[in-house]
């Protein structure tokens, strides 16, 4: 009774953060997430020492590098993945703001590093690619709007949204940078998908892109030249593809050995596009198919934890975030194997690259607070018969 | 101002006759529509999150498996995208008349390097010099090394050589697979089929093109893709052919000839059966044409098709033929023939001052071969038309074999045409021809005075022919062929059974620089056999020969092409399928007996 009168009882008003925390996210993804950034410098090791021997830098100057910029990676992932919904969503779309101002303020301050494309901003140290951070805030901003058009009485969200997205397809394309701009629109139909598009509008807006891309291929040579390049059945073997898929060929099941690989030392893009190429050198199907298993295991478990989510925001920002990292690696490694056409596209956490390995783990913790396990009301569908 | 509808409208209203707040019963009705909205929409995303699992798990796993099958598959040699049209390999092989092969492919390998994947090139290029010693390892080292990223280094190679090759064992060696054209019978009809060399090249395949003779002026049909496979039949008789270059390549060193062609024509149809032409070479290792001095001295050099020569007698049978055809002698018509005979400045003279004359009948004129009646027959003809005549028998144009040199060796002819002119060119001197320029005109009066048209490939009937002089005037000048054998300059040319007939001829040869050499000279025999029905006629020409078993060297065609014309025939009329015609003597004191 004391106690009671006198508060001497713990007041539990709300559980720690951190048990909470660790109570409530999906352990597999995060550990997947881990496997894969830790398979990244393993492969960095490898991949990336032909780059610093070209540069002139010592061997494993670049892996050191991706364990700086893993490392704040991963604590992104982790802070974000603590973050509830709806901070989530303030930082999403703040961040979605300032990355939408940096991406259009590329052309005027970028720089292109010879590369031919507006990509970037140098920041002496290390360079910034905008259209990185851009995707996952994008999304966010978009479930947001989404959901608020679902409600009664709610905002046109879905059109606002589309308009964004168009407009930042546009910022993209004028880099040019087909490859995020896709990404950028299959996000935005993802989470259109997922919250409620009628199977009609679904086609039209398939066949849209099908013209866009017909356009992309009369209008720039670039882009032709890779699709031709994948439509002939011909290989030429002194192209990327050519010297990728002989790596894979040569590694069979158990690759050559670690560090035997020859393809890193052929491919420009060995530590970035083609990483994949290199770890089936090296190390085989058997590690091509783990990391296939990591990525498929983040997307798959998260997209059926979503099934359970009641907050319509929460499910449609998951489910975007969710595909967009997963169609990235599976663009990525489709380009290696020649299901699709050559297209540059980093492989999320494995690729070397600061910009990406960041903004993956920014995905991926949004990711992972949007699946943490909550109350999903079911109590009060047993009790009150809703919710049938 | 729009109106929104009050639902339920009938609660609101009840509630408001009831003077409660509608707002509360407004709102919670908005709270359940709202609440069944998003347990609708919610069943609808689940569906859809799990079509897009589905998707995701069917992509990763089609990833997966094109890498287990990349994986899987053996390593196949990289193979270059062939830019632009295929290179077309598969040239028609060529036979003899019977199908003999005389040309065909055989597959080897080039050898090429590809310097960036090359481990050692020191090591390889002294290894490379080792198996090919015209290679030099110094020069191939700095070519491996200058950072080009492709080399050829053989164009063929023999299964020893590839074998050696690979046990270097260095990855920048790389082998394409070739087509090389090959001559099985070595320089047996060397002239006839010329050559062939690489054109356009690739890693995989390299066209294969013709250089001389048949291979080049048949290029386009040996590598027509419509055709492919359908070898080309000439007509040169390989046994033939062999036996025909044997003999003279034995005849002309007998006879100490620098060179020497031989051609055997069916008088017929214009088949050439053989053609030989010495020295010779081997097709399959072609030389190189001479840079320096006579390119008729080069062992390319067909004197059968491209030695123009003046002819000598030979040609006398011509005006004799002609003159019978006109009507103006017969073989007994008496001519002049009183020799030396003077006409204006020039002064023509008999074989070593002779005199045959001062009167000669037309056939002795041929036997005895006079320069003086021929002379005489020629101008009785004219000059205008002896050159028709001439036309006709194709003395005047370039061959039409199927040779590449053919169109070149043009016949040299006097621009003008004098009286003298008209006098020389009836015993063979002031025109040049070509061995198979008089193959083709003997071969028109040997079949009856049809005109022939020589070629290489085989017909299998005798074209439409356009006659040039009568029946009878051809066999007349036949029969006084014979008798040249039987009785006259070409007596060692007699083959017992096969009635040889022909026509001796020893032209000087020209010097360089203007007027004749006394001691070179150019020995013919044209001959038929057998002259009761002439079916073939083959020319046989020895260049500069001396005949020395007598006290004083001989230089006389009856001395030196006649014997070795007369062997040819020995050897290959059995081969053509002749029947020698011998008058069975009495079996000399035995008696056959049938037991």
């Amino acid at each position: 009774m004391t106690e009671m009168v006198y508060g001497s009882m713990p007041a539990r008003v709300s559980e720690p953060v951190l048990p909470r925390w660790w109570r409530t996210i999906d352990k597999w993804s995060m550990t997947a997430v881990l496997a894969l950034f830790g398979i990244g410098i393993l492969l960095g090791l490898a991949a990336s020492v032909p780059l610093a021997t070209r540069n002139g830098l010592e061997p494993f100057y670049y892996v050191q590098r991706q364990a700086f910029f893993g490392g704040l990676a991963m604590l992104a992932m982790l802070g974000c993945s603590m973050l509830s919904p709806a901070m989530v969503r303030r930082l999403g779309v703040a961040g979605f703001l300032v990355a939408f101002l940096a991406l259009a303020a590329l052309p005027v301050f970028g720089t292109d590093f010879g590369k031919g494309a507006v990509r970037w901003f140098s920041l002496g140290f290390a360079s910034v690619q905008p259209s990185e951070f851009l995707k996952p805030g994008f999304i966010i901003l978009t479930a947001w709007l989404m959901a608020a058009s679902q409600e009664v009485n709610g905002p046109p969200g879905r059109s606002l949204s589309f308009a964004i997205a168009i407009v930042i397809t546009g910022f993209l394309a004028l880099q040019p940078d087909f490859g995020q701009a896709m990404l950028v629109l299959f996000g935005w139909g993802v989470v259109y998908f997922v919250g409620g598009a009628p199977f009609a509008l679904i086609a039209v807006v398939l066949a849209l892109v099908g013209g866009a891309g017909f356009v992309a291929y009369n209008g720039s040579e670039h882009f032709a030249r890779r699709i031709d390049g994948f439509l002939s059945p011909d290989l030429d073997p002194r192209t990327q593809l050519g010297y990728a898929t002989n790596a894979i060929q040569e590694g069979g099941f158990f690759g050559v050995g670690v560090g035997e690989g020859q393809v890193k030392w052929s491919l420009p893009d060995a530590h970035t596009d083609f990483i994949i190429a290199v770890a089936a050198e090296e190390y085989g199907l058997i590690l091509v198919l783990c990391i296939i298993g990591l990525y498929a295991t983040v997307v798959v478990r998260s997209l059926l934890r979503l099934t359970h989510e009641r907050d319509p925001f929460i499910r449609l920002s998951g489910a975007g975030l969710a595909c967009i990292f997963g169609v990235q690696a599976m663009i990525n490694m489709g380009v290696a194997v020649r299901l699709l056409p050559a297209k540059g596209m980093t492989l999320p956490f494995v690729s070397y690259g600061g910009s990406s390995v960041i903004a993956a783990g920014i995905t991926v913790g949004m990711l992972l607070a949007m699946t943490r396990t909550r109350p999903q009301g079911q109590m009060s569908d047993i009790l009150f018969q809703r919710g049938r | 101002m729009t109106r929104t509808p009050l639902r339920p409208l009938a609660r609101i209203l009840s509630a408001r006759a009831a003077g409660e707040n509608p707002d509360v019963i407004e709102r919670e009705n908005l709270a359940q529509r709202h609440e069944a909205m998003r347990t609708r929409t919610r069943g609808r995303a689940e569906g859809r999150l799990l079509i897009l699992g589905f998707a995701f798990l069917a992509a990763f796993g089609l990833i997966g498996m094109r890498m287990g099958a990349l994986a899987t598959a053996t390593a196949a040699e990289p193979q270059l995208a062939s830019s632009g049209t295929e290179i077309l390999a598969q040239r028609a092989d060529i036979t003899d008349r019977n199908g003999r092969i005389l040309a065909t492919n055989l597959m080897t390998n080039s050898l090429y390097v590809q310097p960036k994947d090359m481990v050692d090139p020191a090591r390889v290029a002294a290894e490379l010099a080792q198996i090919f010693p015209d290679l030099d390892a110094a020069a191939l080292e700095r070519r491996f090394t200058d950072g080009r990223s492709f080399m050829w280094v053989r164009k063929v190679l023999s299964p020893e050589q590839q074998q050696q090759v690979h046990e270097i064992g260095d990855p920048g060696l790389l082998f394409g697979p070739r087509e090389m054209r090959l001559y099985p019978n070595g320089r047996l009809a060397a002239h006839v089929l010329g050559g062939a060399s690489f054109g356009a090249e690739g890693v995989d395949s390299a066209e294969v093109i013709g250089t001389a003779g048949v291979e080049k002026a048949l290029d386009a049909r040996l590598r027509d893709p419509a055709q492919a496979g359908a070898p080309l039949a000439l007509s040169i008789d390989l046994t033939v052919q062999a036996a025909t270059q044997e003999v003279l390549e034995a005849g002309m060193k007998m006879m100490n000839a620098k060179g020497a062609a031989a051609i055997l024509m069916d008088v017929h149809t214009g088949e050439v059966l053989s053609m030989v032409s010495l020295p010779d070479f081997d097709p399959n290792d072609r030389p190189q044409p001479l840079l320096t001095g006579d390119p008729g001295d080069s062992p390319l050099f067909n004197r059968a098709v491209q030695g123009v020569y003046e002819l000598g007698s030979t040609f006398k049978i011509f005006a004799v033929a002609q003159a019978m055809d006109l009507g103006l002698v017969n073989p007994e018509t008496m001519v002049d023939a009183k020799a030396p005979m003077y006409w204006g400045k020039f002064k023509i003279n008999e074989f070593e001052g002779h005199n045959y004359g001062p009167l000669l009948s037309v056939t002795e004129v041929i036997v005895k071969s006079s320069n003086v009646g021929a002379a005489h027959i020629a101008m009785q003809i004219g000059g205008l038309r002896q050159q028709a005549f001439f036309k006709s028998l194709g003395l005047f144009d370039a061959t039409p074999v199927e040779l590449v040199e053919a169109p070149g060796a043009k016949p040299l002819i006097p621009s003008k045409w004098p009286e003298i002119v008209t006098i020389t060119t009836a015993y063979g001197h002031g025109m040049s021809d070509s061995p198979m320029h008089l193959a083709a005109a003997y071969a028109a009066i040997a079949n009856g005075g049809l005109a022939v048209k020589p070629t290489l490939l085989r017909r299998d009937a005798p074209l439409q022919a356009e006659r040039i002089m009568s029946e009878t005037a051809a066999r007349a000048a036949v029969s006084m062929l014979r008798q040249v054998v039987t009785r006259g300059t070409a007596s060692l040319g007699d083959v017992p059974g096969y009635a040889v007939g022909g026509k001796t001829g020893t032209a000087d040869k020209p010097k360089p620089t203007g007027g004749y050499y006394k001691d070179k000279v150019v020995n013919t025999f044209a001959s038929m056999f057998p002259t009761n029905d002439p079916k073939y006629v083959l020319i046989v020409t020895l260049d500069e020969p001396v005949e020395t078993s007598g006290p004083k060297p001989r230089r006389t065609a009856g001395w030196t092409a006649v014997p070795v014309a007369a062997e040819i025939i020995r050897r290959t009329a059995p081969l053509l399928g002749l029947r020698p015609e011998i008058e069975l003597g009495a079996p000399d004191g035995l008696v056959a007996v049938n037991n």
